[in-house]
């Protein structure tokens, strides 16, 4: 090994326990502690710094043996060059994270690997976590960071004609900061040239001996593509030989924008990522920007939270089912599942005065205390969907045709599972028991009793009575939120609330000003780094903030569960039939919005 | 008056009767696309077409005044002679076939005719042709799948389509339609044919590619088949030849395993179409009930199961009629 890569091994103010976690005490009783920099953040999980040439003797460390790690939850970039406040942190430009989950263990890491701009290189770890290769792809997509030896190293969100990297920060993120937008015929041809479809840029041949095969371009527009979804399909009969997920359709810059909107008005902007998620993206939002504030929420808060979030995924799950049997050729139920939604949307709009998104929590709270008689409608509601999800069962899951197209079909285990990071519903599917609710607990889930559903098979049709059970699991959690609505505020009495209590303005002139200060510009947060894992409808979604004492944020990673579900496609449907690869991608749940962001 | 011979009335009074027939044929081909979505929607909790008329009864004009006025659009990259001839076979031969169904004793266009059961065999043959034609004169990928496996579809299909009515024709001894409803005025095909009539019933959805067996044109997998790139009027002749299909096969149904028209008290065209109406909405209902098996199960199911059976049936039917035959 060279000579030490940081010049200090421990930050300024070091502090007691995570840096004493097993994993770190090993990878520095295996290296060296003077190999990595300790970075002390609100994630909830150690920081390691490291030098990018220890980077795969590390990450190969720590893929297996006692340490071993089960998934690689998140790969990104950060543009360090413009952040302040970076005391105590080794020197670099720009930094690529990597989280590592240990679902089962209960530990994670996240590591981190400095870079500068005169050489944005590292190695890839696509031959270590597969699921590398998208994240990757974006990382190059978004900041120019070249990673040596990436099997196809092209852009993934962007076209491919697209010049510049968006989320470096001397890339504009308003319109206005551009001359106006114009395209020439010239420009026009080039691009309907680079849309041209190549099968060998895909990775594909276009025949074998003495038969040719058909590419059929399934997507972007196609009624079972569930959003702007694009899979190009390389076709022998019905037989699907190869496929290539191509994303980025839906891509509006969601985490750009988290860098030009003051915490509070980021809000609305989170809800539309998993948009059949409603306030359930709320929460892993406001949950890190608390964390970051200090701010502890009130108890009646935190129930109002989970009620409201399971009353999303019921929602969700009814959408994802309707579809589901839909695409299975089924085309009643999604009518009947539609029906349920508008009855779980009556209460939704009750309460939070909106249907499909709401933006109604709030930084320390929610937007209103819930209005009077909430009790009786929501009772009204657990009244009613018990019997509709056994109907459910009764007409589909029983049912012989819906058997045979499902059982066994599209099926994938535990350990492939957790290789392509998979989560929610279609890992547990597989009978691997990893909940958020239960094992990272959060807002509260820690109170509630319930239990979660397992399946063992990892097929489609295990993933679609997961739902069913998943949903009755949320009616009893929001039974007991209904049973046990504890008193008090739906805000915390925090200086950073926002926006803070009305009464309080009302005051003096001071409160005034600071209100309005409060409400203009936004809360202002101290520089640290805070993560929230939450176990949102399609599975594990976390937001990863970065302030820097401003008040924006200055790095909004969003991890999504569906981005790793999509990337997992063509493993798991290659030598599958057409009719096939519909029920998968109907089975898994996504929806683009929560892919590309 | 001399030319006004009776024979001549004969003629005139039948193409009347012919033309009559291929009319209500038609509009109730026309009637069963709002009937079907009025029906889907009270089985599926919601209103359906409510709007155009009392109870969205005039739904069917605004559709059809929408239809003709769309631009007819063939894409430049078709073949434009099949292009245009496909959606004519996909009518026409269904409308052929409505010639042999006797409809009272004393209504029908050609039902006495001696290979009646042939000839609407014949027509169903014919009319896969029309998903062929479309799917590859569309020069269309979806298009070409559902072509492909229509055709698949529609061989596996016809061979027991065929086979299955077999035993009716051994039975009664004649490929007259006439002849098989007159031989049932005591008792009902659908009793001793009882499994002639399940895979009857099982083929007649997959000659008219009605779901289950819409494989053709299942909009989740292929976005509508064969018929993607069709619209205005062509889409229009595919669709209303889809619902005569319906009405067809209800009737062959009736004729064949129910009695035709007989019947107590009602008249006999009444009976005729009160079992003929049961029918079409029975596929109606199946549409809202079922999922899509796959394609290959389509096929092995026909293959494997309803080949077996229809023969064993015919088998069955052959030994009772020469045990029944009068001994020479």
């Amino acid at each position: 090994m060279s000579e030490h890569p940081f010049s200090t091994s421990r930050g300024p103010d070091m502090p007691i326990g995570l840096d004493q976690a097993p994993v770190v005490q090993a990878l520095y009783k295996a290296f060296g502690a003077d190999r990595f920099h300790f970075q002390n953040t609100l994630t909830g999980m150690p920081v390691l710094w490291v030098a990018r040439e220890d980077l795969l003797d590390v990450m190969k460390f720590l893929r297996q043996g006692d340490n071993a790690f089960e998934m690689l939850y998140d790969l990104h970039g950060v543009d360090e060059r413009l952040r302040a406040h970076r005391e105590g942190l080794p020197n670099a430009e720009f930094t690529v994270f990597y989280i590592l989950a240990d679902l089962s263990g209960g530990k994670d890491l996240m590591l981190k690997v400095p870079l500068f701009e005169s050489d944005l290189r590292l190695p890839t770890v696509t031959s270590i976590w597969p699921v590398a290769d998208w994240y990757e792809r974006e990382t190059w997509d978004m900041f120019g960071i070249e990673f040596v030896g990436h099997p196809n190293l092209k852009r993934i969100l962007m076209p491919p004609t697209w010049r510049g990297h968006p989320l470096r920060k001397d890339y504009n993120a308003r319109a206005t900061e551009y001359d106006p937008y114009t395209m020439t015929m010239e420009d026009q041809d080039r691009e309907q040239e680079a849309l041209e479809f190549v099968p060998e840029e895909w990775g594909m041949t276009r025949g074998k001996d003495d038969r040719d095969y058909m590419f059929l371009n399934f997507g972007p527009n196609h009624p079972a593509a569930h959003g702007a979804f694009r899979i190009v399909l390389q076709l022998d009969g019905e037989e699907v030989v190869d496929c290539v997920p191509d994303i980025g359709y839906h891509h509006r810059g969601a985490e750009k924008m988290g860098e030009r909107q003051s915490w509070h008005s980021y809000i609305p902007y989170t809800d539309r990522i998993d948009y059949c998620g409603g306030v359930m993206n709320n929460l892993p939002y406001v949950l890190a920007v608390e964390k970051l504030a200090g701010i502890k929420v009130p108890a009646r808060a935190e129930t109002i939270r989970v009620m409201m979030a399971e009353f999303f995924r019921i929602t969700s799950h009814l959408l994802f089912l309707g579809t589901y049997y839909q695409d299975i050729g089924a085309m009643t139920p999604v009518f009947f599942t539609f029906t349920d939604r508008q009855k779980a949307y009556e209460v939704i709009e009750a309460i939070t005065g909106f249907r499909m998104h709401p933006a109604w929590y709030r930084i320390g709270g929610t937007a209103h205390d819930l209005p009077k008689g909430w009790d009786g409608l929501v009772r009204k509601f657990l009244d009613w969907m018990p019997k509709r999800l056994r109907e459910y069962e009764k007409c589909m899951h029983e049912n012989a045709v819906f058997r045979d197209r499902t059982k066994g079909v599209a099926a994938y285990d535990t350990k492939e599972a957790l290789e392509w990071g998979i989560s929610g519903p279609n890992l547990r599917a597989t009978g691997f028991n990893f909940d958020a609710r239960k094992q990272r607990p959060y807002s509260g889930y820690e109170n509630f009793d319930f239990e979660v559903p397992l399946c063992a098979n990892g097929d489609i049709f295990d993933r679609g009575t997961m739902r069913i059970e998943e949903m009755r699991q949320s009616l009893r959690i929001i039974e007991q939120c209904l049973n046990n609505m504890p008193a008090g505020d739906f805000k915390a009495d925090h200086p950073l609330t926002t926006p803070p209590p009305r009464e309080r303005m009302k005051e003096h002139i001071e409160t005034l000003i600071t209100h309005f200060l409060q409400v203009s510009w936004g809360p202002v947060l101290k520089p640290n780094e805070s993560l929230q894992m939450i176990e949102a409808t399609k599975g594990l979604n976390s937001y990863y903030l970065t302030s820097d004492g401003s008040t924006m944020s200055y790095r909004t990673r969003i991890r999504t569960p569906s981005y790793p579900h999509l990337q997992h496609i063509p493993t798991l449907m290659r030598g599958g039939f057409v009719p096939d690869l519909i029920a998968h991608v109907a089975s898994i749940d996504f929806v683009m919005a929560d892919v590309d962001r | 008056m001399s030319w006004l011979t009776g024979e001549v009335i004969d003629v005139i009074v039948a193409v009347i009767q012919a033309v009559v027939i291929m009319l209500v044929a038609v509009v109730i081909g026309a009637l069963m696309s709002f009937i079907e979505r009025r029906a889907l929607s009270i089985w599926q909790d919601r209103y359906g077409p409510n709007r155009v008329g009392p109870f969205g009864s005039l739904q069917l004009a605004a559709d059809m005044l929408k239809m003709f006025f769309k631009e007819d659009w063939i894409p430049p990259f078709a073949d434009k002679r099949l292009f245009i001839l496909a959606p004519m076979v996909s009518m026409g031969t269904i409308i052929l076939a409505f010639m042999v169904i006797p409809i009272s004793p004393s209504w029908g266009v050609f039902d006495n005719m001696s290979v009646g059961l042939l000839f609407f065999m014949a027509m169903a043959g014919l009319n896969v042709y029309a998903v062929l034609f479309a799917g590859y004169a569309s020069v269309n990928k979806y298009a070409l799948i559902g072509a492909m496996r229509a055709s698949a579809q529609t061989i596996s299909y016809e061979v027991f389509l065929g086979l299955s009515l077999m035993g009716i024709v051994a039975q009664v001894g004649s490929f007259s339609l006439r002849d098989i409803v007159e031989y049932q005025s005591h008792l009902w095909n659908v009793v001793p044919q009882f499994f002639g009539f399940v895979t009857f019933l099982i083929a007649a959805i997959a000659v008219v590619h009605r779901h289950p067996f819409d494989q053709p044109e299942a909009e989740q997998e292929i976005a509508d088949g064969f018929h993607i790139e069709y619209s205005g009027m062509k889409w229009g002749m595919f669709f209303v030849g889809e619902y005569v299909g319906i009405t067809l096969v209800s009737a062959l149904l009736v004729v064949l395993f129910f009695g035709g028209w007989n019947g107590p008290l009602l008249p006999p065209f009444i009976w005729f179409a009160l079992k003929t109406a049961f029918f079409m909405m029975f596929f109606i209902l199946i549409r809202a009930s079922l999922p899509r098996p796959r394609y290959d199960r389509v096929m092995s199911f026909g293959w494997k199961v309803c080949l077996p059976l229809t023969l064993l049936n015919l088998l069955a039917t052959g030994v009772v009629v020469l045990l029944n035959a009068p001994a020479q």
